[in-house]
């Protein structure tokens, strides 16, 4: 696969404080990727960069093999970049601003009409199109700012927190519709993001960001595997003496030591008649055995996996 | 000509009307270019299409050039019309001409302040802020700087009887220090382009007019008289602009 953006050791300060400490990242053709991480952890920063908006101290970054802060018009040619909290010629209907930003990119008044309209029915604007940009909704201003986007047909684009702001159901539809396009047309996605559930949703791959570090990056399985390299699985079950001969059931300690003999097990505690256990591996099916063996029933079990929330709370806190 | 230089009294005459209104329209055109682009969030969306940025500066400062041209040629031919219709007799050529020349330098003289206000507003986030340091320099340099300019000269004041020389150096040193003032230079452009009668701008000494006959000079001349002061305000305009382009190139654009 080829790289689409290749980050070398790239480095913003502002004075004292680097906003983007010596990142590392390469993202390939066609990927979805996701950039997570709490307000000021120079997502945004990143993404001026890759475009040649500002200026990088120290590293590099390549876009399409071209570097941006050499050649920033070749870049934002093949690049598509949703700025945070777009904004649109107030005074000029949708159409207009997107036939506007065509012409910019030096398509012909008559393509970049039809592009105009293909692309508005496509993020379903065409009711709105001659409506003035300044009555669009704050979810409708997103997708024109998609379709503003999409309109010199970009081989990569940059979303920059597309998703703020909309009401959860526009959310998703978005984000439906970003995925669409990526797979139709094989459109390399990068977009920024504080919400894990939306990320989780369409990303193929996540990095993760803080501090201006990218501290993980991966699917989400590999991503839980970097950062809880051990223990990993978490187990919840509930238990009940079985019915009847509850003599042959035997004390909660003992059950306690008996399944942490398991192999594998690294933490065991039961409180009344629940139980969280921790593992290297997935071993509920042992588990189960064992309690059921010490003459309890499982009234409840279930794996826990770690979602992003967790990697969240676990190394953003 | 007299039309564009003469009034009497009850309104203030055509020249004295556009070296008030010139710097107000440079400022309104301008103060605004830049930041409400930013503040709109349109700034950082048309600056990721593949399209440099000194263009937009470029664009910026063209398109009320071009509102200002028109508004002034329209201006001057409606008084030559209105003169042509009233009076009856038709303008010479020369007459022409220099309407027209006084006409392209009142543009210039608008330009200076259009680039004024085109760098207040890359240098200030709000339209407020670059609006009001435009008009402050422009209050500066109307009313401020005439009385600073007084102080100044009041203390170096030579007595009557002091040598022809002293008194001339002073001249001098007054005339220089009113120079720098945008304003103060195109009124000097306008009264030598429509008043063909004058033939110099600071002061004299008594050999340099010894011999002179008085008469109206011709258009040429009348330009070999005040290019100091055209080229001063083409010097203005462009360091404004150079100001900006600077400030502008590498700046980071963020969204709103």
């Amino acid at each position: 696969m080829e790289n689409v953006i290749e980050i070398e050791g790239l480095t913003k300060k502002y004075g004292q404080y680097k906003a983007v400490n010596n990142l590392d990242l390469t993202i390939e053709r066609g990927e979805v990727f996701g950039l997570l991480g709490p307000n000021g952890a120079g997502k945004s920063t990143t993404i001026l960069m890759l475009l040649g908006l500002t200026e990088p101290d120290e590293g590099s970054a390549r876009v399409c093999g071209i570097d941006p802060v050499q050649f920033p018009i070749r870049v934002k040619k093949k690049v598509g970049y949703l700025p945070e909290d777009v904004g649109f010629y107030d005074d000029l209907s949708g159409f207009d601003n997107l036939v506007f930003t065509a012409r910019l990119n030096n398509i012909p008044q008559d393509i970049a009409e039809m592009r105009a309209h293909e692309l508005l029915e496509k993020v379903g604007l065409e009711r709105e199109k001659d409506k003035m940009a300044g009555k669009y909704s704050r979810g409708m201003r997103q997708r024109l700012g998609l379709a503003d986007v999409l309109i010199k047909e970009p081989e990569v684009i940059i979303l920059d927190e597309p998703t703020l702001g909309i009401d959860p159901a526009g959310v998703k539809a978005f984000l439906q519709l970003i995925v669409k396009l990526s797979r139709e047309d094989g459109i390399t996605v990068l977009f920024s993001s504080h919400h894990l559930y939306q990320v989780q949703q369409v990303c193929d791959r996540v990095g993760i960001f803080v501090e201006g570090k990218l501290l993980a990056k991966g699917n989400i399985g590999e991503l839980s595997r970097q950062l809880f390299s051990s223990n990993s699985h978490v187990i919840e079950g509930g238990i009940e003496p079985l019915n009847g001969n509850s003599s042959k059931a035997v004390s909660l300690e003992d059950l306690n030591n008996r399944v942490k003999k398991i192999p594998g097990v690294a933490k065991v505690s039961f409180e009344n008649r629940r139980f969280v256990l921790e593992a290297e591996s997935d071993i509920a099916h042992l588990v189960s055995a064992v309690i059921a063996e010490a003459g309890y029933g499982l009234s409840y079990l279930s794996k826990k996996e770690y979602g992003l929330d967790d990697i969240y709370s676990r190394y953003f806190q | 000509m007299n039309l564009f230089t003469q009034s009497d009294g009850s309104l203030p005459s055509f020249f004295v009307f556009v070296s008030f209104l010139g710097p107000l329209l440079g400022i309104s055109l301008g103060f605004d270019a830049i930041n409400s682009e930013q503040n709109k969030g349109t700034l950082s969306r048309i600056l990721a299409q593949p399209v440099p940025r000194d263009y937009l500066l470029n664009a910026k400062f063209l398109a009320g050039i071009i509102v200002v041209s028109v508004m002034f040629f329209a201006l001057s031919f409606l008084v030559i019309g209105a003169g042509l219709i009233i009076l009856g007799t038709p303008p010479t050529a020369e007459e022409f001409l220099r309407i027209i020349t006084y006409t392209i330098f009142s543009i210039i003289y608008v330009s200076v302040w259009l680039n004024l206000s085109i760098f207040f507003s890359v240098r200030f986030k709000q339209p407020a802020t670059s609006a009001l340091s435009g008009i402050a320099v422009w209050l500066f340099f109307t009313v401020f700087y005439p009385l600073i300019v007084n102080f100044i000269t009041k203390g170096l004041e030579p007595s009557k009887f002091a040598p022809p020389r002293v008194i001339y150096l002073y001249e001098k040193i007054k005339f220089a220090l009113v120079q720098i003032m945008p304003n103060e230079l195109f009124s000097e452009v306008s009264s030598t382009i429509l008043v063909p009668t004058v033939r110099s701008l600071g002061p004299l000494t008594t050999e340099q007019v010894h011999g002179a006959i008085p008469g109206p000079l011709s258009l040429s001349q009348s330009l070999m008289v005040v290019w100091p002061q055209i080229t001063g305000l083409l010097a203005l305009t462009l360091i404004c602009f150079l100001f900006s382009y600077l400030l502008f190139m590498r700046r980071e654009i963020r969204s709103r």
